[in-house]
């Protein structure tokens, strides 16, 4: 049967302390959220989430890829694209961006599922990412968190079998964003719950049950969206479910309502400690509502070692304060210093599109060195063009040759991290190191690549990699 | 069939401004004041120069994308239509300047040129200078590097390698920040002429870690000037005329830093520009035969490593050489930077080469401003420039010598 084949999540390294919105804005609010880096957005956290989906996949029968967000980064211009340029796929095939509604990630999963089935792709990959913003201590702000998650879907070597869904559309209109609109607006929570998430996900999951003549007691599993945690438990209470062995833990208070991947991600947490056999069930709320009822297989053993999401949240730094918040989330306006004017060049980035997306380097077939960036002539032995051959060194790990804590770079959360990273194989990378602790860097540590977006130069996001301490 | 430029070229006048923050001074103003006191350094005129070469980076940086021209120096010196090159080797600019102007002389081509070195840095708005970016995917690869953050890079790698300490490291570069500013607050014309303390360098704000505050040279307007003649020409404007011995300029491939035996340490570009200057001035033995350098410490690691580069030093020994056998003061075996250096004297880009000349013309005249900085017996002297950063470096070298 159709389904899951592997999945990856990624959480942004960094977590706000709800305590630091409580001091700012006097309220009461528990716990941490998690708050991607400045130099993250919904298409590299979906990049991110897609590597580890990919671990060890082969890429090349892959023949689409479906990137789902209400918050792209760009307003026109495909997020999907890129994100399949940074995963290195091929060139033909299908790329789409799905937009607009919390449930952008649970339709593209839908989608990707049924081209499987039609045999118009061999498998999909789809990611869900989102990084909404609500307004500065409105009741949002401290609800709202970012993450990631992709799910590879296909017929063979399936861990997670996708039985049947459920799908409801509705004009209900309860959070949105008109086209200028910087944060989240939203009407009454009262009318929400009681005329929009409560009807619409009971029906969506009750729907769904009773086609496959199933009751709630049959589920080991139930991982459903809610906008916060309170409305959250009244569904769980709703539908009868056994809070403490049925329910997907929502982790609003170590994570928040992550939007689009929110649902996602905690299919993730659902299956990534399932065991075969097990029965999940995923529902999700926004223009309507869907559930999905899925069965776990015993190729879940094959995938144990994603990072899903356990992990991702065990691995964290935290801000220190607002001030940080404020610069990643670009929510004032700051001092511009008159020294940094950033540059870009789009024809220059198309010309290296092999090593900036897709951070190709080569080897040298006369003397065997790995080097990156790709070159004219070898590094070492001055080799031409036709002795170089493309790899892909993405997916390498490295280790901290020497670095630097430079202060006085521009930067929008100084210092910037100055590293040269060796390569597993070979090849040395000079990067910035992003998601780092400065009072821990030390020669030799293990390093890994990651995509960031580098700076919005001339009115456009120029994306590259950096590298960042291995993730646990 | 190449011939040897050894003695083919002299100086008969330099000039130098005060180095500073010069906010009453344009380019122009600082071009004027260095010219001007070598032209009476020479005792000639204006119009007695028959070409000029210009070393500037960025000339005062009045608009983004005004490139400076050799009209810089011709407008600033009303000079009439005469050949005037404006050369750019970033950080490395001032000593081509000087090179441009030998080659002129030793080519035969003029009988009086004129060599300058220009920086305007501070009417831009900001300390420092700014951002780099290197060659290739320049807006990407590389973006918000700095050249302490680069530098620094070398500073935690030669630490490592050599097994000091953080904090021992700290302490030998801020030894060297002490001796830069004791001849820094010697030298009249020096930017930054304060003494300081290993403890008020140890806790310095930091600039990019492992450098700090004093690590870093001074960021500086000033200008300085050569003028120069055949060597069989020379006593005609002054006996204590002072010969060029050798250059030596090495590009490097420009990927250092992105090869898996580059180490930051070794910096082969100034290794290389060292040994075509060694070999074109006919020194085997540079430690024993120079008698005084003058090194290109942007940073305090610069100076270290350079020196090791050079063949100066054993690699590794600096530390030894300067704190233990003192061999790098005005007395000891090996005078480095007594003119306080770039880190104090200040290092306004394209001047510091042409300014390294200076101090060591006027040292082989026993000319030294203040006699506590006065070294003796000074007959071979090195200068050296460089540009860009650890991996992808454009070193110049100059040796300048009694006749």
């Amino acid at each position: 049967m159709e389904g899951i084949i592997s999945y990856g999540a990624h959480i942004p390294v960094y977590r706000l302390d709800r305590k630091i919105l409580n001091e700012v804005w006097e309220r009461a609010g528990k716990g941490e959220k998690a708050v991607a880096n400045y130099d993250e957005d919904s298409m590299t956290m979906g990049v991110a989430a897609a590597r580890e989906c990919l671990k060890g996949m082969k890429k090349d029968t892959i023949d689409a890829l479906y990137f789902a967000s209400t918050t792209p980064p760009f307003k026109e211009k495909q997020s999907a694209s890129i994100v399949a340029a940074a995963l290195d796929l091929r060139g033909e095939i299908l790329t789409a961006d799905f937009a607009n509604s919390l449930r952008s990630g649970t339709i593209a999963l839908k989608c990707a599922l049924d081209g499987v089935k039609a045999g118009t792709a061999r498998k999909v990959l789809v990611v869900a990412s989102d990084c909404r913003l609500a307004a500065p201590n409105s009741a949002d702000d401290s609800v709202f968190g970012d993450g990631a998650a992709a799910f590879l879907v296909g017929k063979e070597e399936v861990a997670v079998e996708m039985v049947g869904d459920y799908f409801t559309t509705s004009e209900f209109i309860d959070v949105w964003r008109l086209e200028h609109d910087k944060y989240t607006r939203t009407w009454e929570d009262r009318f929400i719950r009681e005329q929009g998430y409560m009807p619409h996900l009971k029906k969506s999951i009750l729907s769904l049950l009773k086609i496959y003549n199933l009751t709630v007691k049959d589920l080991v599993k139930v991982a459903f969206y809610a906008p916060n945690e309170g409305v959250h438990r009244a569904m769980a209470r709703a539908l009868g479910l056994d809070l403490k062995t049925q329910v997907q833990d929502p982790l609003f208070n170590r994570l928040g309502n992550i939007g689009a991947a929110f649902a996602p991600i905690l299919l993730i947490g659902a299956i990534e400690e399932a065991n075969p056999g097990d029965k999940v069930l995923l529902a999700n709320y926004g223009d309507g509502a869907d559930a999905h009822l899925l069965r776990v297989t015993h190729d879940i053993e094959g995938i144990r070692d994603r990072r899903g999401l356990k992990r991702n949240l065990e691995s964290k730094l935290m801000l220190g304060n607002y001030g940080k918040y404020i610069k990643f989330k670009n929510l004032m306006e700051m001092e511009q210093t008159p020294d940094f004017r950033p540059r870009t060049s789009l024809p220059l980035l198309w010309r290296d599109r092999q090593w900036v997306y897709r951070f190709h380097g080569h080897t040298c077939k006369k003397c065997g060195k790995i080097q990156f960036p790709l070159q004219q002539f070898c590094m070492y032995c001055q080799a031409g063009r036709e002795f170089l051959e493309e790899i892909n060194l993405s997916d390498k790990k490295g280790t901290l040759f020497t670095f630097s804590i430079d202060e006085r770079s521009p930067v929008i959360d100084p210092p910037n991290v100055l590293a040269a990273v060796s390569l597993e194989g070979g090849g040395r990378f000079f990067s910035q190191m992003t998601d780092r602790d400065t009072a821990n860097l030390t020669i030799g540590m293990p390093i890994e690549l990651t995509f960031r977006r580098i700076h919005d130069a001339l009115g456009v996001h120029n994306y590259f990699w950096k590298c960042l301490p291995a993730r646990s | 069939m190449r011939e040897n430029i050894k003695d083919k070229a002299a100086i008969v006048g330099m000039g130098c401004t005060k180095f500073g923050e010069r906010w009453d001074m344009g380019i122009d103003d600082l071009i004027v004041e260095a010219v001007n006191e070598a032209l009476e350094d020479a005792q000639v005129g204006i119009n007695d120069i028959q070409a000029i070469w210009l070393g500037t980076w960025q000339g005062s940086q009045p608009t983004e994308g005004s490139i400076p021209t050799g009209i810089v120096a011709s407008s600033a010196l009303q000079t009439q239509n005469i050949p005037v090159t404006r050369l750019e080797n970033a950080c490395a600019s001032g000593i081509e300047a000087a090179r441009g102007a030998t080659l002129g002389i030793a080519s035969k081509a003029y009988d009086l040129v004129l060599a300058i070195g220009v920086e305007k840095l501070k009417d831009v708005g900001f300390g420092g200078l700014g951002v780099l970016y290197p060659g290739r995917g320049e807006v990407v690869y590389g973006a918000f590097s700095t050249a302490p953050g680069r530098y620094a890079m070398a500073a935690t790698a030669y630490f490592q390698k050599y097994g000091f300490s953080p904090e021992e490291g700290k302490r030998m570069l801020a030894e060297i920040d002490v001796k830069s500013h004791y001849y820094g607050a010697r030298n009249p014309k020096a930017h930054l002429r304060t003494e300081i303390t290993v403890e008020q360098a140890l806790n310095a704000p930091t600039i990019a870690w492992p450098l700090g505050l004093y690590d870093c040279c001074g960021v500086t307007d000033g200008a300085s000037a050569a003028i120069l003649c055949p060597s069989k020409e020379a006593k005609q404007y002054r006996d204590d005329y002072v010969n060029i011995k050798a250059f030596g300029l090495a590009a490097s491939p420009g990927w250092g830093k992105e090869r898996d035996d580059y180490d930051f340490t070794w910096w082969d570009a100034t290794e290389a520009a060292a040994r075509q200057a060694y070999e074109e001035a006919g020194i085997k033995n540079p430690r024993k035969e120079l008698d005084m350098v003058e090194c290109h410490d942007c940073f305090s690691i610069a100076e270290l490593i350079a020196t090791e580069s050079m063949l100066l030093c054993e690699p590794g020994k600096y530390r030894e050489e300067f704190t233990e056998k003192r061999a790098y003061y005005h007395d000891g075996e090996m005078p480095l930077n007594i003119s306080g250096g770039l880190k104090s004297f200040g290092h306004p880009i394209g001047a510091s080469g042409c300014r390294e000349i200076y101090e060591i013309y006027k040292q082989i005249q026993g000319k030294a401003e203040e006699p506590s900085r006065q070294i003796k017996n000074v007959k071979l002297g090195l200068s050296h420039n460089q540009g860009g950063h650890p991996g992808r470096f454009i070193c110049g070298v100059c040796i300048l010598g009694a006749p």
